[in-house]
């Protein structure tokens, strides 16, 4: 490891929040806008015929009618490609990395505001129930990212949430169903994360296993066991092991009633909720609390923690079985919150998309909400567009949460600092 | 920084070594009461099929309903317990080795001798893609690179060595060369890209490889919707065949599905062997897997060690992708190649990344997925079962101090796991 130099250097400024961001990859970000602003402007501006019309709908509650946004698609295009050039020229010419990720984002937003208007090009695409879609995807998506903050914050690597996402759903939906009772199926999908976790814990804390194995093996584990009792127990029986009822949503008062905002953000069932609950807890709870800075002075130096009296491996396992616990709940939401059916497979590989929103996250709960966010509007971009017929083969369009990933693990995150002592085993002597 | 085996609690006692002289069950007696990397993977094997029993018997309603009555018919869920698992378990045996009934009738008849071979045919033809991305894996494994991307990269090869397949016409001894060529071409090619993301960027090849196991399985899915890769007048998406000249010749006649393809990998284990222990860039990835300071400062480019590893390892998983087209199925379909890329993982690890660790326990993990094939078809017990036993097998070999702990076995040798993968900043 190289040894980090605090004095200035040139080109490189320390961020608010201590990461390292080059002038060179904020110039990089101002080209890669420029790309997407004439991108914008020859694909969806000049390449579409004058006359195409694009329709936004927006849906209100059902008191309030909100007229749909009409646009036309070329004009669109353009404004909004010179809107985004200008963004780029602003990133080009920085002199300071303070607030690029800002202009870069919006310049983002503009790109995709004139991809969705072309891709509705002569019919209307519900924006609303689009946004809202983000949210659905997004939830299990924070669960995941903040179990693996919880486990790497203290220095243990969690790659295991994949399986403790499938555990969760399996045991959700199997005594959801049996009890019919979903808050039971809650606590039976938080006691499967949990009880993964405790093995990551168990292998990894107590024989000093290699952390990122034992949490393979486990993902590896949890797949063949719920096939195996998909296949064995709830097939056979699928109508009182394999029906659970799913949460209704739950209209918050008043709060429910904002135009627009309302129904999306407060008319959901309670694994969104529970998430923004979580999510803060664990915000609060890591940087604002004596315990939150215990938990990362394990995480960053374990040794130094111990000799002031902290006991290492009892915080990591409490957090590895938490971490493992919130996932769990997260796996629920696959069955109990949305599908209302188990079935092999069904987390498709989010468990590792969360790990990847926690990076980009960079192991903080709001930062990895922004990366969930992200992740979820492409998976729910993806479904809206298959529907959209917009030329593009589906597979394609399935494929784009995944390049995504790999484009923001590898481009706009760079080289990120986990916690210092994240995978090292501890052991006193 | 490596996060090799560190046992928690102090280190026992080193052994004596046993007196030179002392009698030979006295050396057995202490053979295999102590923790060396045979009896761990022993006892993991039993500790698997221990686990594997208890979910059977769990998941079963007959041996379920007997255990009910234990108080009754105490006998009765000893019996049932012990036939339902005899039942599997021999079913699994029967499946993946040797029938001894069907030996029996060959032998008093006199025919049918391809029937007594062909589990045990079977079982090779599963273990030769396990052998090569195995291989592959165990070698990124030695440098420190978690290659967690063999579905993708088994695509690419399979892919690639479609194309060369049913594209290239050429007489056997130049097109099969090529077709294996090409699966290794295209396994590289998928392993170059979280290679060079690695060296350039940092992006974790963990995450990267994941990710594009997704993006080769929907690549493929289109693929195989268009020409010229789709069979001609198909609705269903699979491949065109590749042709005869491009197919691994089988090994003992038509009967047997065990081809060509068995020695390429069992080829390949050994080139790979030679590499690891006796080239100067094995010794190099082995350096700058073990302590990447102390490469750099004896003048060694770990990023280009990052970027080759990784490209050598894709390419080898390639050819485990190339192994089973080649050899047994001819065309390509949605999904190919399954969960092969996570079960070289599992295969690499129970072989302590050492090509020959590999290519036995490919041949265990290999048996008991042909054998489990066998299980559901003749008792319906779910294959599944199997990727279960042998996630709990790699459990207890990646954690040989909890071996040890449970069977009460004295320290020995298999502390040592060769394997330096490291957390995310590595």
């Amino acid at each position: 490891m190289s040894t980090v130099d605090l004095a200035p250097v040139e080109g490189v400024e320390l961020a608010p929040e201590g990461r390292l961001v080059s002038l060179g990859r904020v110039r990089g970000m101002g080209v890669f806008l420029a790309v997407l602003a004439v991108i914008t402007l020859v694909a969806f501006g000049i390449g579409v015929p004058s006359g195409a019309h694009a329709v936004f709908l927006v849906s209100g509650p059902p008191a309030l009618s909100i007229s749909p946004l009409t646009m036309s698609v070329r004009w669109v295009a353009v404004a909004l490609a010179a809107g985004c050039a200008a963004l780029a020229v602003l990133l080009v010419l920085r002199r300071s990395a303070r607030g690029s990720y800002l202009i870069f984002s919006s310049g983002v937003v503009l790109f995709l505001w004139a991809f969705l208007a072309w891709a509705a090009r002569g019919a209307a695409l519900n924006l609303s129930q689009m946004l809202v879609g983000t949210l659905v995807y997004a939830t299990p998506l924070v669960y995941g990212s903040l179990s693996g903050i919880m486990c790497e914050r203290s220095g243990v690597v969690n790659i295991a949430i994949e399986g403790q996402f499938l555990a969760g759903a399996f045991l959700g939906a199997m005594v959801g169903s049996a009890s019919g009772n979903l808050w039971l199926g809650v606590l039976a999908g938080a006691v499967a994360g949990g009880l993964f976790g405790a093995l990551l814990a168990f292998l990894a804390l107590r024989y000093g296993a290699d952390q990122i194995i034992v949490g393979v093996v486990i993902v590896a584990f949890c797949t063949g066991l719920t096939n195996f009792l998909t296949e064995q127990v709830l097939t056979p029986d699928q109508s009182t092991l394999n029906s659970p009822q799913t949460f209704s949503p739950l209209a918050i008062p008043l709060l429910s009633k904002i135009p627009i905002l309302g129904p999306m953000l407060f008319d959901q069932n309670v694994f969104l909720y529970g998430a923004a609950i979580l999510l803060i807890v664990v915000h609060v709870a890591l940087f604002k609390t004596r315990w939150g800075l215990r938990v990362r002075a394990v995480g960053e130096h374990p040794r130094a923690a111990e000799t002031v009296g902290i006991h290492v491996l009892s915080v990591r396992y409490r957090n590895v079985i938490l971490g493992g616990v919130i996932a769990g709940i997260g796996g629920a939401s696959f069955t109990i919150g949305s599908i209302g059916e188990f079935s092999a497979g069904m987390t498709a590989g989010l468990g590792y998309v969360a790990l990847a929103a926690m990076i980009f996250g960079r192991w903080r709960p709001f930062g990895a909400l922004g990366a969930a966010v992200l992740f979820g509007f492409a998976l729910s971009l993806q479904s809206y567009l298959a529907v959209l017929n917009v030329g593009i083969p589906s597979p394609f369009l399935s494929m784009a949460p995944y390049v995504i990933t790999i484009a923001v693990v590898s481009g706009l995150v760079g080289r990120v600092r986990p916690p210092a002592a994240d995978g090292v085993p501890y052991s006193r002597e | 920084m490596s996060a090799a085996s560190l046992p928690s609690e102090a280190p026992e006692r080193p052994a004596s070594p046993p007196p030179v002289d002392a009698p030979p069950w006295r050396r057995f007696v202490r053979f295999v009461t102590e923790a060396n990397v045979a009896m761990v993977t022993l006892l993991a094997v039993v500790g698997g099929l221990f686990v594997g029993a208890i979910l059977i018997v769990v998941t079963t309603p007959a041996t379920l309903h007997a255990w009910g009555e234990l108080g009754s018919h105490p006998g009765r869920a000893f019996s049932v317990t012990f036939q339902t698992l005899g039942n599997a378990y021999g079913a699994l045996f029967v499946g993946s080795v040797i029938s001894p009934s069907a030996l029996g009738h060959a032998i008093s008849s006199g025919r049918g001798w391809t029937g007594v071979f062909t589990p045990i045919s079977e079982t090779l033809v599963s273990a030769t893609p396990l052998i090569l991305a195995g291989t592959g894996v165990a070698l990124g494994f030695s440098t420190g690179v978690f290659n967690i991307g063999g579905q993708g990269q088994l695509i690419a090869g399979a892919l690639a060595a479609t194309y060369v397949g049913f594209g290239v016409h050429a007489p056997i001894g130049i097109h099969l060369p090529l077709v294996i060529l090409a699966g290794a071409a295209g396994g590289a090619v998928a392993g170059f890209i979280p290679g060079i993301l690695k060296a350039r960027t940092g992006a974790h090849e963990v995450i990267v490889t994941i990710m594009l196991n997704y993006i080769f399985l929907y690549l493929l899915e289109y693929l195989l919707t268009t020409q010229p890769l789709q069979e001609p007048h198909q609705s269903n998406s699979i491949s065109r065949t590749i042709s005869s000249t491009g197919q691994l010749p089988h090994l003992f006649g038509s009967g047997l599905r065990v081809n060509l393809g068995l020695i390429v990998a069992l080829a390949v284990a050994a080139g790979a062997s030679w590499f690891m222990r006796r080239s100067t860039l094995g010794f190099e990835f082995k350096v700058i897997g073990a302590n990447p300071a102390a490469g750099r400062t004896a003048g060694m480019d770990a990023r280009r060690a990052t970027i080759l590893v990784l490209m050598i390892s894709g390419a080898l998983v390639g050819m485990a992708g190339m192994s089973t087209l080649a050899g047994t199925d001819f065309f390509l379909s949605t999904g190919y190649g399954g969960s092969t890329g996570f079960n070289a993982i599992t295969v690499a690890l129970l072989g302590r990344n050492r090509p020959l660790g590999v290519v036995l326990g490919s041949l265990l993990f290999a048996a008991l997925s042909t054998g489990g094939r066998y299980m559901q078809a003749s008792t319906g017990i779910p294959i599944d079962l199997t990727s279960v036993i042998q996630a709990v097998i790699v459990f207890m070999v990646a954690t040989p101090a909890l071996v040890r702990e449970i069977f009460r076995l004295r320290e020995a040798g298999a502390g040592k796991i060769l394997l330096f993968t490291k957390g995310w900043g590595g």
